[in-house]
């Protein structure tokens, strides 16, 4: 089935953004995985058709990157961070753990659709270690049990908040965050986690400032 | 004397509802712009210079000799574009700068714009932040409706548009010309240099790519002055930065300080190593930077020191590993790692990281002999520049540093027939997985 008219026009105001078209079709495939739940070949073709490239090129660039996906994607993404810090901390026995509860494999989804396992790399929070993303939000210092309470929570259909972030929305959702059209959660959640001010914390009680600038007296 | 922690980007990540535009300007955000407009471009190019700024994403370049080498007789447009790629393993000050405060980095993209005389600029920003890209997205809509940014800003006739891009998932695009390519709509590759960005990047136009948290820090050297800044961390090592706690510590987390502070300090600040438990290797700023020991806990945290220990300072991402820790996992977790990340444009890094996971992963489960750590030793060496990027060097840097403080640990795996090392006892919850896994300690 080829895409609407209305994902069309979209996908030509996100290349009219950038001063060179192109520039536009990082966020157009993640435009097109919001509509289609995936990057499909009809989706390829709609986007080389509004760059004037060849399918070809799109799909070289659609399968380069990792957030990308050729399969269907579940109504939740979640991914465990099994790079080196993450895994040691107990990413490895928190997959594990999630992989026999959902009794998928790595890059599967369960067989109700409602959840797309998958090990990722670095995901920048290494001071919330071990960290899980649902949908591309932290899910910080995640335990086996906590783990497994989200996603059978997201599984019921319960309402799930990142614990640095706002309420979790689906993936095909995310994704057309993604491709900039933003949604209403920008304001929801807190400005950082508790990890994010550990120093900050100590620089108060302490009465620790930098020094004042040439502008001002007072330091600042 | 310097403060021991000296908020400056971090300060106001406390505030109340911090990343909105109100609670910036309340606290004196934004005044850069006006401080900025009334000097003249190539001033505050040399006030940036001044300051000893230099590149915070990792390489440490001036900041301000890379933006005085934009050709400004070329008369293509110039760009700014801003690396939020953050992904080097064990980074994680970028990711919530812009989470607390998307307004610094707003501002400090306006002033260096400026400063290079960009009227485009770009926030490349990794795909895998849901949260910080609706902070970014709100930021600069704010910034917008309040002058800050768009046509004539502050009456100054100065002209600039930010666009926010989402990446989609790859490690190579935090080398800058990878991210030039991802910018332009393809794989994310990196570009044969010269010529360098400055002279042909973004759109073959004259382009700077700095990091999130040196643009960042443009606006306070604006309001304070270079003198202000040079006046913090040690004599070649201007300034401030955030240093990244993460791991075996019991306070993990965000410690902004001078430049040169050690990590004997920083671990005291954070409560020590957690209870019980002692330090047994680090990276000083990410899984690219060669690994460090106890030894060097008195280490000044500066460019230069930290680069006369045998390592680099890259992007003070300070990961810590006690005792319960396996070396040879840690290190063979990461060489998968840029082995899956490995662009694949030269054949020394595809091949290479291949070959070296091979080579570790059999040594991993006790198989192999002594004579694998001389071929690991010898694939890096064929690696290790000879790659097209960093990539490669930085797969390099965990083996060959691991074989030279824990040689005795990989022979360990040999004689014990496989990793001698219970995971368990590294994780956050031993005692749960105890139970869980029935694992014996």
């Amino acid at each position: 089935m080829s895409l609407d008219q209305k994902t069309r026009d979209e996908l030509r105001e996100i290349a009219a953004r950038y001063p060179e078209a192109r520039s536009g079709l990082l966020p157009m495939l993640h435009l097109v995985q919001s509509v289609e739940g995936r990057v499909t070949p009809e989706g390829i073709e709609a986007c080389a058709e509004v760059l004037g490239i060849s399918a070809a090129e799109v799909n070289g660039v659609a399968t380069f990157y990792t957030m990308y996906k050729r399969k269907p994607v579940g109504d939740y993404h979640v991914g465990v961070c099994t790079n080196t810090l993450c895994a040691v901390m107990g990413g490895d026995l928190i997959f594990e753990r999630l992989k026999d509860h959902l009794e998928v494999g790595n890059d599967e989804t369960t067989e109700d659709g409602t959840i797309t396992l998958e090990h990722i790399e670095c995901n920048a929070a290494c001071d919330y270690a071990p960290v899980m993303m649902v949908n591309w939000e932290f899910m910080d210092n995640q335990t086996p049990e906590s783990a497994v309470q989200v996603v059978d929570d997201l599984r019921a259909g319960n309402e799930v908040h990142s614990t640095r972030g706002p309420r979790l929305c689906t993936w095909r959702e995310a994704e057309r965050v993604l491709a900039g059209f933003p949604d209403d959660r920008a304001d929801e959640g807190p400005a950082a986690g508790p990890a994010s001010l550990a120093g900050l914390r100590i620089a108060r009680e302490k009465g620790w400032t930098a020094p004042a600038g040439e502008s001002k007296g007072e330091s600042k | 004397m310097t403060d021991t922690l000296t908020p400056v980007l971090t300060d106001n990540w406390d505030a109340e509802r911090a990343w909105t535009l109100a609670s910036y300007e309340e606290r004196g955000g934004y005044a850069a712009l006006d401080k900025a407009f009334a000097m003249a471009p190539d001033d505050v190019i040399a006030a940036v210079k001044e300051s000893g700024l230099r590149g915070r994403g990792g390489a440490g370049f001036p900041t301000g000799m890379k933006w005085g080498f934009i050709p400004q007789d070329n008369p293509k447009p110039k760009y700014l574009v801003v690396n939020a790629d953050e992904s080097e393993p064990g980074t994680c000050k970028d990711i919530p700068l812009m989470m607390a405060s998307p307004h610094t980095l707003v501002e400090g993209v306006i002033v260096s714009s400026y400063a290079i005389r960009a009227n485009t600029a770009f926030i490349y920003v990794r795909g895998e932040v849901l949260h910080v890209i609706r902070r970014l997205q709100r930021a600069v809509q704010e910034a917008y409706l309040a002058g800050h940014l768009g046509k004539n800003i502050h009456g100054s006739g100065y002209d600039l548009d930010l666009i926010v891009h989402a990446g989609a998932g790859a490690y190579i695009c935090g080398e800058e010309t990878a991210l030039l390519e991802g910018l332009e709509g393809r794989r994310g590759q990196p570009r044969l240099r010269p010529p360098f960005p400055a002279v042909a990047g973004l759109y073959a136009s004259p382009t700077v790519i700095n990091n999130v948290e040196s643009i960042a820090s443009v606006p306070s050297i604006i309001v304070n002055g270079p003198a202000w800044f040079a006046g913090m961390g040690t004599e070649k090592s201007n300034g401030f930065g955030i240093f990244s706690l993460s791991g075996h510590v019991a306070n993990p987390g965000q410690y902004e300080a001078p430049l040169g502070i050690t990590l004997r300090e920083l671990i005291d600040l954070a409560g020590g190593m957690r209870e019980g438990h002692e330090l047994k290797f680090w990276t000083p700023g990410g899984s690219s930077t060669p690994l460090l020991t106890p030894e060097h806990l008195d280490v000044p945290l500066d460019f230069e020191a930290v680069g006369a220990a045998g390592s680099m300072l890259g992007t003070r991402a300070l990961q810590l590993f006690d005792e319960t820790t396996c070396v040879v996992r840690a290190v063979l977790r990461w060489t998968e790692f840029y082995k899956h990340e490995s662009c694949g444009k030269c054949t020394p890094c595809r091949e290479g990281t291949w070959w070296l996971t091979q080579t570790l992963a059999r040594l991993e489960k006790g198989q192999g002999s002594e004579a694998d750590l001389d071929l690991l030793l010898d694939q890096c060496d064929n690696i290790l520049g000879r790659s097209f990027c960093a990539l490669g060097d930085g797969a390099t840097s965990p083996i060959s540093s691991s074989i030279q403080y824990f040689r005795d640990e990989y022979l360990a795996h040999l004689t014990h027939g496989g990793c001698p090392f219970d995971p368990a006892a590294s994780t956050t919850f031993p005692s749960l997985s105890d139970t869980a896994a029935g694992a014996t300690a």
